[in-house]
């Protein structure tokens, strides 16, 4: 058994896990009961599992949890809530810029990480900052219009 | 126990899942599942909110705000005012599978007559209450209101606690679509609030008490027998086991990621086997496929005899190629089955169905049976979800506890059940204007076993159980047929015994290979005709709506008519197609044009712009319906362009998104939607129609570009070079 502290949304946890190896989406899933970050493939192929750490977006499936110990993590419900949304979750609200949602963490963690490093993106970036993360319902053109949404609210 | 009493002990005692889905105000509504039964739909609680009983779902479509809008407009209720429950087998009418675009089409319809029923009921029991004839009365905002006055009494005053009572009437009177207020907006999604907060609750977040995460392990090949399991192989796993029935094989462990360990660990012999002859040969295995039965189509003059009487004939062969669902969440289930009955969560299409598939299968009373529908990811037809809600089943019975299985991606790319292959030969003669004046279509595609209550499930079937022998890969001859009037037109239809993968329904089942190939064969004969495609369908075709769809696209699309391909010898060619569909020869009207430029070099096809004009009759969020036919167009460019699965002779070997690419964001082009307004007009799904146009107007687009016509997909950049050698030589 290993002890790990995580500070997630700004709260630190206190997790044990008997795989040093264990990958953090498994950890703030199963233990910390959070929902955001979804299982894709595991290989950090999709995105859908994308989480921030120290503000950059990174694929929980593949990053051990004993690798981000103290560092700061958010998840797609620290960004913000129904009643509250961050920037960009307001926008893809705005634009509905959704269909099942599965992947749409994703876009909205990895969108936040570009806007913070990049305020006002071209299109051309957004689509760059998006590339390794997919979609199969067909959102990708309302995921477009919500991060520009969200550049030119900010 | 009647129904009446079972949905409002569900409710009453409602669990986690159901309070979080149901308001409480529902939960004081006693009512039945009775599909004919108004109060199989509808409740009214004592403070006036509304619950509708939905057996459809909402898959990610918008038709959890369109329902609400359609019992809004109709019973005169203000859309907040409604909760929605969809699928539930326990509270919920069965209305039959989630697919075919029949969720508003079919479903909603269904309910939109509940509603009228309702009111008309409402508006009796006021009546008599107010002394006044019921065309003096209205139903607004929850309560039944004078017109021009100011009496008003609420829905829940009126019932007085008592349910409807009264079957669906066939006849009730619907609301005047002129007087819509509700029904045509663009009403917002009530889910994705919650969606992009991470506060929405799928079937992969559902957790129950004591319960066990599984993994299955997959043979090396398909059907291959188990020959042993080495159970140390996982013994330094805290809590891990295995479960093994005759050759379904499973690891299951209290953690999650220790059930992942165990998969990757277990030492499993399985007999070597080689069930399939490898992708490269699949539509040779296609061709040399006994023919189960041939049905015609459509048969109108005389084709065969006009080809063999005419001089020339044109000849071209297309095909399709077996695809993924490739959801991008693996399917989930959770299963809590104990004394005979129990609960499965899961987002399967068809909860109503797979009830009674599970139930037969594990031999429970299927009264006692109850399937929870969540949301999962995206489906797009008959993925994983219903195989893995039976492995669930199958190992929550033998464990004695609840159990949650996920897929894993190479199980989800692996071995979920695929759209089958298809193969069309079509020839044609051209009369003294260039008209087609003989076309015939010989379309082959896997034969469905009748009746087929489930597809096997792989489980069920491993394990020995009697799954039921068959196969079914949904409405696959439709469009077969050319939507073109032709005096001798013959379609043919060879249903074929096998096909080399357990096939599916995959969004537009068959409409999507058998458009590609009737519409790129029209374009050749226009070609071939020196005609513009264009002005060539729209001489040929007579149905209004279908014309003003073409018309429009050419329009939005600014066609300059031209008879023959651009070619040239640029580095990068410039082109543009267009395809047109009467949905299933009977529903929505779709018509799509396509920019591309090809890159000589490479072969590279990159889609600039699509133009799409779509018709789908009365729509009830016209917003709902765009975020549909977008995803239809970027969901087949996907499958246009870059999908294909692959297998050897063992096993499928296009595992993971590497193997099996999809559509990216730099891929993605501008997209140009007209949706035409059809008020008056029965509503028509609009989840599968825009599909058909695409691979079509895609390969017309290229051929525009290049004068190279591409007859099988995917267009990758390898198969658009190799084509435009063939032509260089």
């Amino acid at each position: 058994m290993t002890d790990l502290t995580l500070r997630v949304n700004g709260q630190s946890h206190s997790v044990s896990i008997d795989d040093p190896d264990t990958p953090l989406l498994y950890v703030l899933r199963d233990d910390l009961a959070l929902r955001g970050p979804k299982f894709g493939c595991g290989l950090g192929q999709c995105g859908a599992c994308t989480v921030l750490i120290d503000g950059a977006a990174m694929r929980s499936c593949i990053t051990p949890a004993a690798a981000v110990a103290g560092r700061a993590i958010v998840t797609l419900e620290g960004l913000g809530s129904p009643e509250q949304p961050s920037r960009v979750q307001a926008a893809f609200i705005a634009e509905q810029a959704a269909q099942c949602g599965y992947c749409t963490n994703g876009m909205i963690m990895a969108a936040t990480a570009l806007l913070a490093r990049m305020p006002h993106p071209s299109e051309a970036d957004v689509r760059d900052a998006l590339a390794q993360n997919l979609c199969r319902c067909g959102s990708h053109v309302r995921v477009l219009a919500a991060v520009q949404r969200a550049a030119a609210e900010g | 126990m009647t129904h009446i009493a079972r949905r409002s002990l569900l409710l009453g005692a409602a669990g986690l899942v159901v309070a979080f889905l149901v308001p409480r105000n529902a939960a004081a509504s006693a009512t039945t599942v009775d599909a004919d039964s108004v109060d199989g739909y509808l409740a009214i609680a004592p403070d006036g909110g509304v619950t509708v009983f939905a057996g459809k779902v909402d898959l990610g479509t918008g038709a959890r705000a369109a329902i609400r809008q359609i019992v809004a407009e109709e019973l005169g209720v203000a859309v907040v005012r409604i909760a929605l429950v969809e699928g539930d087998t326990a509270l919920t009418p069965d209305q039959g599978s989630t697919g075919g675009s029949t969720g508003i089409m079919v479903g909603g319809v269904q309910i939109r007559q509940a509603a009228a029923t309702a009111r008309a009921h409402l508006i009796a029991l006021a009546a008599a209450k107010l002394q006044r004839p019921a065309a003096d009365l209205d139903t607004v905002q929850g309560a039944v209101v004078v017109r021009g006055g100011s009496e008003t009494i609420g829905f829940a005053a009126l019932l007085g606690g008592a349910l409807f009572d009264v079957p669906v009437d066939k006849a009730a009177p619907l609301r005047d679509p002129a007087s819509y207020k509700i029904v045509g907006t663009s009403y917002p999604r009530p889910d994705l609030p919650a969606k992009l907060t991470a506060r929405h609750f799928y079937v992969q977040d559902h957790r129950v008490d004591g319960m066990l995460h599984a993994r299955i392990v997959r043979p090396p090949a398909i059907g291959a027998k188990l020959q042993a399991v080495d159970a140390t192989s996982i013994a330094q796993i805290p809590g891990a086991q295995i479960v093994r029935l005759r050759d379904f094989l499973a690891v299951v462990a209290p953690r999650e990621w220790d059930a992942v360990r165990a998969l990757r660990a277990v030492q499993a012999t399985w007999e070597a086997a080689t069930p399939l002859a490898g992708s490269e040969t699949v539509y040779d295995v296609v061709r040399a496929t006994p023919v189960a039965r041939t049905e015609t189509l459509r048969n109108v003059g005389d084709a065969p005899g006009a080809l063999a009487a005419a001089t020339r004939v044109i000849r071209a062969s297309y095909a399709w190629p077996i695809q993924s669902h490739a959801s991008m969440g693996p399917s989930c289930a959770v299963a809590d089955i104990r004394d005979g009955g129990g609960t499965v969560w899961t987002a399967s299409q068809g909860t109503h169905r797979l009830r009674k598939t599970i139930a037969r299968l594990l031999g429970l009373d299927a009264a006692k049976l109850r399937l929870v529908y969540l949301d999962g990811s995206g489906s797009y037809g008959t993925n994983g979800n219903d195989d893995v809600a039976f492995e669930a089943a199958l190992l929550s019975r033998e464990l004695r506890r609840p159990v949650r299985v996920q897929w894993m991606r190479e199980d989800e790319h692996g071995w979920d059940p695929k759209g089958p292959p298809q193969v069309l030969d079509l020839r044609a003669t051209l009369d003294a204007d260039g008209n087609v004046a003989a076309w015939e279509t010989v379309a082959m595609v896997p034969a469905n076993t009748p009746n087929l209550p489930s597809i096997p499930l792989i489980a069920a079937v491993a394990a020995g159980l009697d799954g039921g022998a068959g196969q079914s890969a949904g409405l696959t001859s439709l469009n077969a047929d050319p939507p073109y009037a032709i005096a001798n037109m013959r379609a043919d239809i060879k249903w074929l015994t096998t096909t080399p993968l357990r096939p599916s329904n995959l969004r537009a089942p068959g409409k999507i290979g058998n458009v590609f190939a009737v519409e790129s064969f029209i374009d050749e004969l226009a070609a071939a005709a020196s005609v513009d495609p264009l002005a060539y369908r729209l001489r040929q075709l007579r149905d209004p709506r279908g014309r003003e769809v073409l018309e429009r696209a050419g329009t939005m699309m600014a066609w300059a008519p031209r008879a023959r391909s651009v070619g040239g010898g640029d580095a990068v060619l410039h082109g543009r197609g267009i395809a047109y569909v009467h949905y299933k020869q009977s529903e929505n009207y779709v018509a799509m044009g396509i920019e591309v430029t090809v890159e000589r070099a490479t072969g590279t096809v990159r889609v600039l712009r699509v133009a799409c004009a779509h018709d789908c009759g009365l729509m009830i969020n016209p917003d709902a319906v765009r975020a549909q036919v977008e995803g239809c167009i970027l969901q087949t460019l996907s499958r246009t362009l870059f999908e294909e699965v692959t297998f050897d002779r063992a096993r499928v070997t296009s595992t993971d998104w590497a193997s099996y690419p999809i559509l990216t964001f730099p891929d993605v082009p501008r997209l140009d939607i007209a949706l035409i307004d059809r008020r008056n007009e029965r509503p028509l799904g609009a989840g599968e129609a825009a599909t058909a146009t695409v691979g079509a107007a895609l390969g017309n687009a290229v051929f525009d570009a290049t004068g190279v016509r591409l007859r099988k997909a995917p267009f990758t950049p390898a198969a658009v070079k190799a084509a435009l050698a063939g032509q260089a030589t």
